[in-house]
């Protein structure tokens, strides 16, 4: 168990600011965020290389804070691998093992198991620089796990690799924490991957943890516009909620009013609508969708993945590209767009 | 005409490497005429000169004296310049850069300047000199004045590579180090230091070779016992060109096989790792 409670901690010109976060034994934690929000050096604190200017950090019970790094049992895997070059793949392995002093058949023992488990056994000679991205990643791994750490912490352990090494590492990663019963905590910037690992994951944004929870709740209900922008959800609008009927409300966008299902009460709010939950149709469509939009098509962009389609009435949606595909949408055509009231998420807005 | 052709082609594509090649080609020629030019003379018009010298126990012990002394200041800069480069490699600090310029110094005041300095220090009047003097260390006329110079003008070529192989040491591998269970020192021993080894080395032999070749700070402090570029000097001024030059060329000779030696051995180092 990880208990980060108000740490804050600067490093020249950056800060990492209040972070307090509970994570839970055996659970698979992945820390998101954009390149410099700080995901790096909040790792780097946990491991003890450094220490916070304020704050207390807590590992499985025990305050931890100012304690070395060689004291808190704690597997690090950087992103770089950080192999040591001038050692073999066995003696990277055992690196832990003779700093705490294991006796030699223990330690082949335990080296012989962890190669096995990350299917390296054939590298065990081999100098890091004659490896593959995918082989030295798995060697860190190994290393990391040979010391039977409480918790293992991960940052970015798959970025620097081609997709298809991504691919089976992630299961591989899976596979580890399932059967080694270890506390992971996994940074990325990359959100399929937290959405595929994660039990739980937590936003940090310029050195503020912004927002903790399930994949899900995390890439469907974000707390405001920058994490929606920041999680994939391309469609926000601003709008006033003019009333509130048993959760379900009437939010006034200026040029067209919606229905959007939503504890919240009158006053200004965001909304947010994934692209994949807007349909487009040139019929209008026999659905339970509550909110339903007619229009001539007025623009269409390319947006990679996502088309943004401007509507003469004024609407401006983001949606799949797939969808525009399908139906060889082209300027003038007329179009209805729908979204189920409880396809959109509200959050408040601050003046 | 093809041919002709292709040879145009090529020179407008290479000029600029070419112009720069015929520049640096006049540096060649003037570092290379002035060591073969004495070289060559030496060997050819009058190689019994050279034999004599190299069966002179003046000539042999100064040479001696040469490259000992200069082993020794480069044992104390290793010794003392190796933690001090890592906390400059790792750390920033108050008045770091001011530190840095402080250690630069001795390699831009001239020769002359840092003899009167150590003398003025280490003299038996001077105030480290008497103190050290109670406790039986001498410099003036000694080997410690000859050592304490060639400390002096070589240790900033030390501390350089040393700090700067620290520095090339990913900062990353200690802490991995420090997370798998290793104290501050044990990651130092078996990973910093393995890895900056290749720096540390190639500075010492800067620093051994800088050691060897200094003059100008030794004779204010020790001009006896003489070593090997003191002994040139004086050669030169007693007996002229002809006493002094066979010297000369043997001590260069003695550090050409020393340095290639050594290189030769990094170089194996290199292939086996």
């Amino acid at each position: 168990m990880i208990i980060l409670e108000d740490v804050t901690y600067m490093i020249e010109d950056f800060s990492i600011r209040n972070v307090s976060l509970k994570i839970e034994k055996n659970e698979y934690f992945v820390l998101l965020g954009p390149t410099g929000s700080g995901k790096t050096l909040l790792l780097e604190l946990i491991a003890g290389f450094h220490i916070p200017d304020t704050g207390r950090i807590i590992l499985d019970g025990v305050d931890v804070t100012y304690m070395p790094p060689e004291e808190r049992n704690v597997g690090f895997v950087y992103q770089d691998y950080s192999l040591f070059p001038h050692m073999t793949v066995e003696e990277n392995i055992s690196f832990g093992l003779k700093t705490r002093g294991f006796p030699k058949e223990k330690i082949e023992e335990r080296v012989k198991e962890m190669m096995s488990l990350m299917n390296i056994s054939h590298l065990a000679g081999r100098h890091p620089s004659t490896l593959s991205g995918g082989e030295q990643q798995r060697v860190s791994l190994a290393r990391a796990l040979a010391v039977n750490p409480r918790i293992l912490l991960l940052d970015e352990p798959l970025s620097a690799l081609d997709p298809e090494t991504q691919n089976i590492l992630i299961k591989e990663l899976k596979g580890i924490h399932q059967t080694q019963n270890i506390t992971i905590l996994h940074v990325t910037h990359n959100q399929t991957e937290a959405m595929i690992l994660a039990d739980r994951i937590g936003l940090i944004m310029n050195g503020e943890l912004v927002q903790v929870g399930s994949p899900d709740e995390l890439f469907s209900r974000p707390l405001n516009e920058s994490i929606a922008r920041f999680v994939g959800i391309e469609n926000i609008f601003r709008g006033r909620i003019k009333s509130n009927k048993n959760g379900m409300a009437i939010i006034d966008l200026g040029e067209h009013e919606i229905y959007a299902v939503t504890e919240i009460g009158e006053g200004d709010v965001y909304v947010f609508i994934r692209p994949e939950n807007i349909i487009l149709s040139k019929k209008p469509l026999k659905s339970s969708a509550r909110n339903v939009f007619e229009g001539k098509v007025a623009k269409l962009t390319n947006l990679g993945p996502i088309m943004n389609v401007e509507l003469d009435n004024g609407l401006k949606i983001f949606i799949t590209k797939q969808s525009v595909e399908e139906m060889r949408l082209k300027p003038d055509d007329k179009v209805y767009a729908s979204f189920k009231a409880t396809a959109t998420h509200v959050s408040r807005r601050m003046r | 005409m093809f041919r002709k052709r292709r040879f145009f082609v090529w020179i407008k594509r290479n000029y600029l490497s070419i112009i720069f090649s015929m520049i640096g080609s006049i540096i060649m020629l003037f570092l290379v005429a002035t060591l073969f030019n004495m070289l060559l003379q030496q060997m050819i018009l009058s190689p019994q000169d050279l034999l004599d010298v190299i069966t002179d126990v003046d000539v042999l012990r100064s040479v001696g004296l040469t490259l000992y002394a200069s082993f020794l200041a480069t044992l104390i800069a290793v010794v003392l310049g190796t933690p001090f480069a890592y906390v400059l490699a790792r750390h920033r600090f108050p008045a770091k850069s001011f530190i840095e310029s402080i250690v630069d110094v001795p390699v831009i005041i001239p020769h002359s300047v840092a003899g009167i300095a150590l003398y003025a220090l280490l003299m038996r009047r001077g105030i480290v000199g008497s103190a050290l003097e109670s406790l039986g260390i001498v410099f003036e006329e000694s080997l410690w004045g000859i050592v304490a110079a060639m400390l002096f003008v070589s240790v900033p070529l030390y501390l350089n590579a040393a700090r700067d192989g620290f520095k090339s040491v990913n900062p990353h591998l200690e802490y991995v180090a420090r997370s798998l269970g290793a104290g501050p020192l044990e990651a130092f021993f078996k990973i910093s230091l393995p890895l900056a080894f290749r720096h540390l080395f190639t500075g010492a032999l800067m620093a051994w070779a800088r050691g060897i070749s200094e003059f100008g700070a030794i004779i204010f402090i020790a001009f006896y016992p003489m070593v090997a570029p003191t002994l040139i000097y004086y050669r030169f001024t007693t007996h002229g060109l002809r006493g002094s030059r066979p010297v000369a060329v043997f001590l260069m000779l003695i550090c050409f096989v020393i340095f290639i030696s050594l290189r030769m051995m990094t170089k194996r180092w290199e292939k086996t790792k």
